[in-house]
């Protein structure tokens, strides 16, 4: 849910990555925060275990600039992968405007992919949202281990309606930029598509 | 699919804008603020500048969002009022309209009763203001609708923002 402030000419978007545990989220997200400008981004909230691990979620804001006189911004959030926390997840993707899938390359790890993906669909659903209709991109993180699992077989298996899908490492940042562009501007296509 | 944004105009952001620094100065508090369920700051009154705003509507809209969960675990609707007691200064959130969160900061020259109180009154002509809103907007879809700014935004809009 896009919130629009015509008084203070600002559009608000959130943005929420998702994935199964351990996937690079939260390295998506450090990595957005120490390669933007200091004026452009907001403290980074990480709410984690004592192991490092997210709890809740991650929160960044980020303002990308002016678009048409509104100062654009968007709220990126990750979820807590571990499957026991489910319920925690589906509250972080209440008024979401798009969607970051960061899928583990390791092969011991697609199934817990597609496992993902199938609770994002009906976690979305049960908020009203349909994923073939929401700003979506996938993105296979973790390219450069040595077990990597081929990018046409990822594809096949994790590709839901021809989103633009990017090959990353999150943890040297290749890949990530494209990912939020890609996403961002789905949202505001969107925005002037509704 | 469910995606009915959060459009707010001049006019009644003033009116928003009003009803908060009343209900700051009624309350005898550091600052209020007013937030929309996900997270974004809809507006603020008050001491606001020594409080980072962006990280204080996204945890609050979490803690919100936590309660309500465990709330409907229990059985409950939600819990309408969380209150979180420091040394110093206290946190009272609410749900207003069951769309905004209205959170007011406060210290020892006011009190609880005295912020619960004055949070009733500006929650009632919150709600108002967002019935009358809702209104509004129906009445524009129902045709003499000031078409959005974004209806002509172009590709090239888009990607001067990602010239970067």
């Amino acid at each position: 849910m896009t919130f629009i402030n015509y008084a203070a000419k600002e559009i608000n978007c959130k943005v929420v990555y998702y994935g199964p545990g351990l996937g690079g989220k939260t390295t998506n997200l450090q990595f957005i925060y120490d390669r933007t400008a200091p004026e452009a981004r907001g403290k980074m909230i990480s709410l984690a275990t004592e192991t490092d691990r997210t709890l809740f979620f991650d929160f960044l804001p980020l303002e990308l600039g002016r678009i048409r006189g509104f100062k654009t911004r968007f709220h990126l959030y990750t979820v807590p992968g571990q499957v026991f926390y489910e319920a925690s997840r589906k509250l972080i993707l209440k008024g979401v405007d798009g969607v970051v899938f960061v899928a583990d390359s390791q092969s011991e790890r697609m199934e817990a992919n597609i496992e993902s993906i199938r609770n994002l669909e009906s976690n979305l659903k049960e908020y009203g949202f349909d994923l073939m209709e929401l700003p979506y991109a996938l993105q296979f993180n973790k390219r450069d281990l040595p077990d990597a699992t081929p990018v046409i077989e990822m594809y096949r298996m994790l590709n839901y309606k021809r989103e633009p899908t990017f090959q990353a490492v999150a943890t040297e940042g290749r890949g990530v930029f494209d990912t939020l562009k890609a996403v961002a501007k789905q949202i505001l296509i969107h925005l002037r598509n509704s | 699919m469910s995606r009915a944004d959060f459009v707010v105009h001049q006019q009644e952001f003033q009116l928003l804008e009003e009803c908060l620094e009343r209900l700051q100065l009624d309350a005898s508090s550091r600052a209020v603020f007013l937030i929309d369920k996900n997270g974004q700051q809809i507006s603020a009154s008050g001491d606001v500048s020594s409080f980072d705003t962006t990280s204080l509507a996204s945890l609050t809209a979490g803690n919100v969002a936590a309660t309500d969960g465990l709330a409907k675990l229990i059985g409950e609707r939600e819990f309408s009022v969380l209150f979180h007691e420091g040394e110093r200064d206290h946190i009272h959130i609410s749900v207003v309209a069951d769309r905004a969160i209205l959170v007011v900061i406060f210290d020892e020259r006011s009190s609880l009763g005295l912020v619960r109180l004055r949070v009733k009154r500006a929650s009632s002509e919150m709600s108002d203001l967002f019935e009358q809103m809702d209104a509004a907007r129906q009445l524009a879809a129902g045709g003499d609708a000031v078409p959005s700014p974004f209806a002509e935004l172009t590709d090239e809009d888009i990607d001067a923002l990602f010239s970067e």
